[in-house]
């Protein structure tokens, strides 16, 4: 039994436009110890997907489908277990650490609160616990600090403390979105090598939300490439990077300025234009009922906007994309 | 020999903190430190380094919105900072900005027109355009970076992020300036917006010769746009070499992260 599996997840959301799917027919499957990468541009259903898996969509969202941890279904679920299982065997970590963490409350009290909670530590068990958490994830002078307020630390160091949070618990389940968004590059290396080293550690599975194919590259051993609300990629990392099918995958990998030295010599008017993705992201609402990428592709035929695509499998195993066109995903870049 | 575009010489900024105790001196923070470099026009230079390391300081001080506490800012020999104010407001012609949020630069209640329009009307010189050359220079403006005459009566909330910084570039060459100092113009954009834009950057260089003077933490965006590339830490330049040269072999070890972290 696979520790997380999802099938057909849908989200529905009240707009003013009415009702429109902001993530469709979307399945997976996640093992211990394994590591997922969930990728795409604003609006294409990545943070709606993770929020669904917390329970917590916001009211305006109708979610249908499986979400399945450990064999448990986990739609339908009333609050009072979803509570029991957030921050206990599934956790999150979130974008921004200032607004994840209460202003208000020490950290040492913030960290110590799954422990009471969840596993019925007295305070001063739960401290001594929170303690050991703080220096795990690499807080300097952890003993001394407990007791100081999240804007007593740097960016790095508040994410540092929610992973702390997030890991209390020893979770089965980890779920990241963009957890080094807001911060630098530097910073950013350390804290992935940080949630890295834990997930291994305590055996979890790792689901990495980001927009930034370069981290999602470097962190994840599969990857859902997702546009529109769907799944139009899927495979291990390498090899979807290396031999992207789908039209969108291709046009993203293309799009981002490499890192190369320049061809022509930097005279004036010596940089090269970049390939980009024809037209802009459709609303919601305005999604085709077939491929959601139909219309900016370039193999578009009348049958992409109402047919929808199939799972059509790749040369490596586990690699697919959904497309009608055999030819589109088999064309050289 | 002619004043090359831009010459920055060992510019500073301290900023001085509040006071923690009334009998103590206010600690202070030195922002930049010793900053000091030229761009040639055609050049552009590339500035990287992380939060806090002085680099939209310098963009500050660059563009005069913010005094140096030494150095100066020398624009085709004509150091900005010494300048009367009504010089440097005519001065203002040669360069503009672009800033990073594309949704918090441009006044909401203001029809684009209007924004893109604001800095000649701002300019305040004798030989001030007529109101239909203003007009047709803010369309010619706009046509250039892909916006419709249709979008000029309608309201920055109507556009996409990408169209909000085309917006925004729109309004830094409507005066035609030398220099465009672009602070982070792509972080806040996704990956296939980002590109039109870097797109639309580069015709713009080779459309109306203009040199950029781009901050961004992204070494690859830097590479895509600027011939040289200045890295800065804790307020200091601490290297300066032509692109393909901090690329193929980086001095200085944070350099060395930068580029690590841009690889894939």
């Amino acid at each position: 039994m696979p520790l997380l599996d999802v099938q057909n997840l849908r989200v529905d959301l009240r707009t003013h436009r009415g009702s429109t799917a902001a993530v469709r027919s979307v399945s997976f499957a996640l093992e211990h110890g394994d590591t997922l990468g969930l990728v795409g541009e604003s609006g294409c259903g990545k943070s709606l997907t993770a929020l669904a898996l917390m329970g917590l969509l916001p009211e305006a969202a109708q979610v249908s489908g499986s979400i399945r941890l450990q064999g448990q279904e986990l739609i339908g679920l009333d609050e009072p277990a979803l509570c029991r299982l957030r921050g206990n065997r599934i956790a999150m970590v979130f974008q921004e650490p200032m607004t994840a963490l209460n202003p208000l409350h020490r950290i040492g009290q913030q960290v110590a609160e799954p422990l009471r909670r969840h596993q019925g530590l007295g305070a001063a068990a739960a401290r001594t616990e929170a303690l050991a958490l703080l220096q795990r994830v690499g807080i300097p002078q952890a003993a001394q600090r407990l007791d100081q307020y999240p804007h007593q630390f740097s960016g790095g160091q508040r994410q540092r403390i929610t992973i702390a949070m997030a890991l209390a618990c020893k979770p089965a389940l980890l779920l990241a979105d963009e957890p080094t968004t807001a911060l630098d590059v530097t910073v950013q290396r350390q804290i992935l090598d940080l949630i890295q080293g834990l997930v291994q550690e305590h055996r979890m599975g790792l689901l990495l939300v980001s927009h930034d194919l370069g981290l999602i590259a470097r962190n994840t051993a599969r990857l859902l490439v997702m546009y529109g609300g769907s799944v139009v990629e899927s495979g291990p990392t390498a090899s979807v990077l290396q031999a992207a099918a789908h039209p969108y995958t291709r046009g993203l990998l293309a799009a981002r300025p490499r890192l190369q030295p320049h061809a022509a010599p930097h005279a004036p008017g010596g940089a090269q234009r970049l390939p980009t993705i024809a037209g802009t992201v459709p609303e919601l609402a305005d999604l085709p009922p077939g491929c959601p990428f139909a219309g900016r592709c370039g193999w578009t035929q009348p049958r992409c906007h109402t047919e929808v695509p199939p799972n059509v499998p790749q040369a490596t195993p586990a690699h697919s994309a959904r497309c009608l066109r055999p030819e589109a995903l088999e064309a050289q870049p | 020999m002619t004043a090359p575009l831009l010459q920055v010489r060992q510019l500073c900024r301290r900023y001085t903190l509040p006071r923690r105790k009334p009998w103590e001196p206010a600690p202070v923070v030195d922002a930049l430190i010793d900053a000091s470099f030229t761009i040639e026009a055609g050049r552009s230079l590339g500035i990287v380094g992380e939060s806090g390391s002085g680099k939209s300081t310098l963009a500050r001080l660059v563009m005069a919105l913010d005094t140096p506490t030494r150095g100066q800012v020398l624009l085709d020999g004509q150091d900005l900072h010494a300048l009367p104010p009504r010089a440097l407001r005519a001065a203002r012609r040669d360069f503009q900005m672009v800033f990073q949020d594309p949704y918090g630069s441009l006044d909401p209640r203001h029809t684009v027109e209007r924004i893109v329009a604001e800095p000649l009307a701002a300019l305040d010189t004798p030989n001030a355009m007529t109101a239909a050359d203003q007009r047709q220079r803010v369309r010619a403006t706009l046509e250039s970076v892909g916006l419709r005459p249709s979008d000029l009566g309608k309201y920055p909330h109507e556009f996409s992020g990408g169209q909000r910084q085309r917006i925004a570039i729109a309004r830094a060459l409507v005066t035609r300036p030398r220099l465009i100092v672009a602070d982070e113009p792509v972080s806040a954009l996704d990956v296939s917006v980002q590109a039109q834009v870097l797109n639309l950057m580069v015709d713009m260089q080779q459309q109306y010769g203009v040199t950029y003077l781009l901050i961004s933490h992204d070494l690859a965006i830097v590479n895509h746009l600027c011939s040289d590339v200045a890295v800065m830490t804790q307020g200091r330049i601490v290297e300066l070499a032509p692109a393909a040269q901090i690329f193929s072999a980086p001095q200085h070890p944070y350099t060395r992260l930068l580029l690590d972290a841009a690889m894939v």
